[in-house]
């Protein structure tokens, strides 16, 4: 099997603004490795460094020792970035353009030639039905239809992998199902997702594996069988890596 | 390159789609107009007079359109978070930065044309002259010079979050220059002795924007520069622009951006 996301001895320490202060460690030596064709779910508590290996994996934030590939190029080189797609966690998109614009300047960007720039646009605006708004400012959009434009334009290069940052956060119940419904479609092509979340459900429902992160550190990696085995369900096993004791009270 | 393109695209759609920009806009091409409507006389001193303050005033507006929209580019982009999605995709922040100049520097171009273009009409329609090659020659010197004020701009706005402070240092900055360019090597010979040197080595170690300020030669009818220096003084700006660009690069190429 090859991986397809990989990290390596991940460390990552974000310097503190003040001079004196020591740097906060988001990263301590992080193994991670995510295969073609897998929905991989990435868990863990707030605060344990799930976005920080996004960042590093996107380039936003670099490594302070270790190294990060995707597709088995470094990190560090746009172009480890040709097939991916990105969902962050909470963003907002040029709001003077229309949503069409915005995929047509992304796919500009991918370098997609212009027939096939028309064909995914049309297909992406109808997969996450902003057609009848495609041709009003983004300023005019709910937070909803927001994160749809945040979806279609993570699809817009046909990606092989896609990253998405708590993709279904903030959505209502029928945009969350939306979501897992294109998370399913998109493993049935044979792509790769690799996604963070909270919610324990809907990860048991979608993932062939997940790894459990805390203060930075891979704390299980397998499949959901796998890390649920002597526990009631992944929730508590979920707790019980992350060090929570229940009140023996209750 | 047409990743570079497609952002300056974006800065240029951003600016036309701004009220703000077109009110500066306006009350420039108005005064510019209104100042046509005086009555010149035939008096030469008048006709120059309002010349000056037509060219000033073009300049004045260029400068305050290139900064402010130089300045907020980047620090926009991050609060808007909208840098997130855009650096996901394969595209190096060292063609964010180029692409963030092109579009300033197209748009300042666009209007620099547009003020020129009205200057031209309403001074040939009163003098009857239409000295274009004159005209060509200061807004291409006065775009040159705006090229190396974007980039410098660009690169306050990397070390500066706040865009109302990046435009305010430079607009301080580029004014003084301006102003006291010329005359910094003969400050300086009168000043004792540490900052004699310190004032000559700024002489020489600064971007002369005043070298760019043709406005004299367009008011005072004094003919053209020869070419080849507007050919050497677009190479000096050009070599300026680099250099700022070069350092905002550096700037921003390790710079953390989290989400
Ligand atoms: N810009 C920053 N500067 C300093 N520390 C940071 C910065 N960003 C994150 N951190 C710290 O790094 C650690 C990991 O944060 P991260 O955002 O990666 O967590 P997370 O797993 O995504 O959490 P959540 O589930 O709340 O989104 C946290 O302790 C956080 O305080
Ligand atoms: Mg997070």
């Amino acid at each position: 099997m090859t991986a397809i996301l990989q990290t390596q001895k991940l460390r990552v320490e974000y310097r503190s603004r003040e001079l004196r202060q020591a740097g906060k460690v988001a990263l301590r030596g992080l193994d991670l490795e995510v295969h073609a064709g897998e929905v991989f779910g990435f868990l863990g508590p707030n605060g344990a460094g799930k976005t920080t290996t996004m960042n590093v994996l996107l380039g936003f934030v670099p490594p302070t020792s270790g190294a990060a590939s995707l597709f088995g190029i470094d990190v560090r080189q746009p172009i480890a970035r040709q097939r991916i797609g990105y969902l962050p966690e909470l963003t907002y998109y040029y709001k003077f353009l229309t949503a069409e614009e915005l995929l047509r300047f992304y796919a500009k960007i991918f370098g997609l030639a212009r027939a096939e720039t028309d064909r995914r646009i049309a297909s992406l605006l109808k997969l996450v039905e902003l057609e009848s708004a495609a041709k009003r400012p983004i300023r005019s959009y709910s937070k909803g239809m927001q994160q749809r434009v945040g979806l279609a334009q993570s699809l817009i290069n046909n990606p092989d992998l896609l990253i998405l940052d708590e993709p279904t956060s903030g959505l209502d119940p029928l945009g969350r199902m939306k979501v897992r419904e294109i998370i399913q479609r998109l493993k049935e092509q044979g792509k790769t997702v690799f996604f963070s979340s909270h919610e324990l459900g809907e990860v048991e429902t979608i993932c062939d594996r997940v790894a459990i992160v805390h203060q930075g550190e891979l704390k299980a990696v397998g499949t959901v069988a796998g890390i649920s085995a002597g526990h009631a369900n992944l929730e508590q096993a979920f707790l019980k890596l992350v060090g929570f004791q229940p009140n023996p009270a209750s | 390159m047409s990743k570079i393109f497609a952002l300056a695209g974006v800065v240029i759609r951003e600016l036309y789609r701004r009220k703000d920009f077109y009110v500066l806009f306006v009350l420039t091409a108005l005064l510019t107009l209104a100042a046509g409507a005086v009555n010149f006389f035939h008096d030469d001193k008048i006709v120059r007079y309002v010349k000056d303050i037509c060219l000033l005033l073009i300049w004045v507006s260029a400068l305050v359109i290139a900064i402010v929209t130089t300045a907020r580019q980047i620090p926009a982009e991050r609060e808007a978070r909208t840098i997130f999605p855009l650096l996901a995709k394969p595209v190096s922040r060292a063609q964010v930065i180029a692409g963030k100049f092109l579009g300033c520097w197209l748009a300042s171009g666009v209007a620099l044309v547009v003020f020129y273009f009205f200057f031209a009409v309403i001074t040939g329609s009163k003098e009857h002259l239409w000295p274009w090659a004159v005209y060509l020659e200061a807004g291409w010197m006065q775009w040159a010079m705006l090229a190396i004020v974007i980039a410098m701009v660009l690169l306050g706005s990397i070390y500066f979050a706040a865009p109302s402070s990046t435009s305010t240092i430079s607009l301080i900055v580029v004014v003084g220059i301006l102003l006291l360019g010329t005359h910094l090597k003969v400050i300086a010979l009168q000043q004792p002795e540490p900052l004699q040197s310190i004032l000559t080595a700024a002489y020489f170690f600064m971007p002369h924007l005043e070298w760019y300020d043709l406005r004299d030669f367009v008011v005072y009818d004094m003919g053209r520069v020869p070419v080849r220096a507007v050919a050497l003084a677009t190479v000096y700006a050009a070599v300026w622009t680099w250099i700022f660009l070069l350092l905002a690069w550096l700037g921003f190429r390790r710079k953390n951006l989290t989400t």
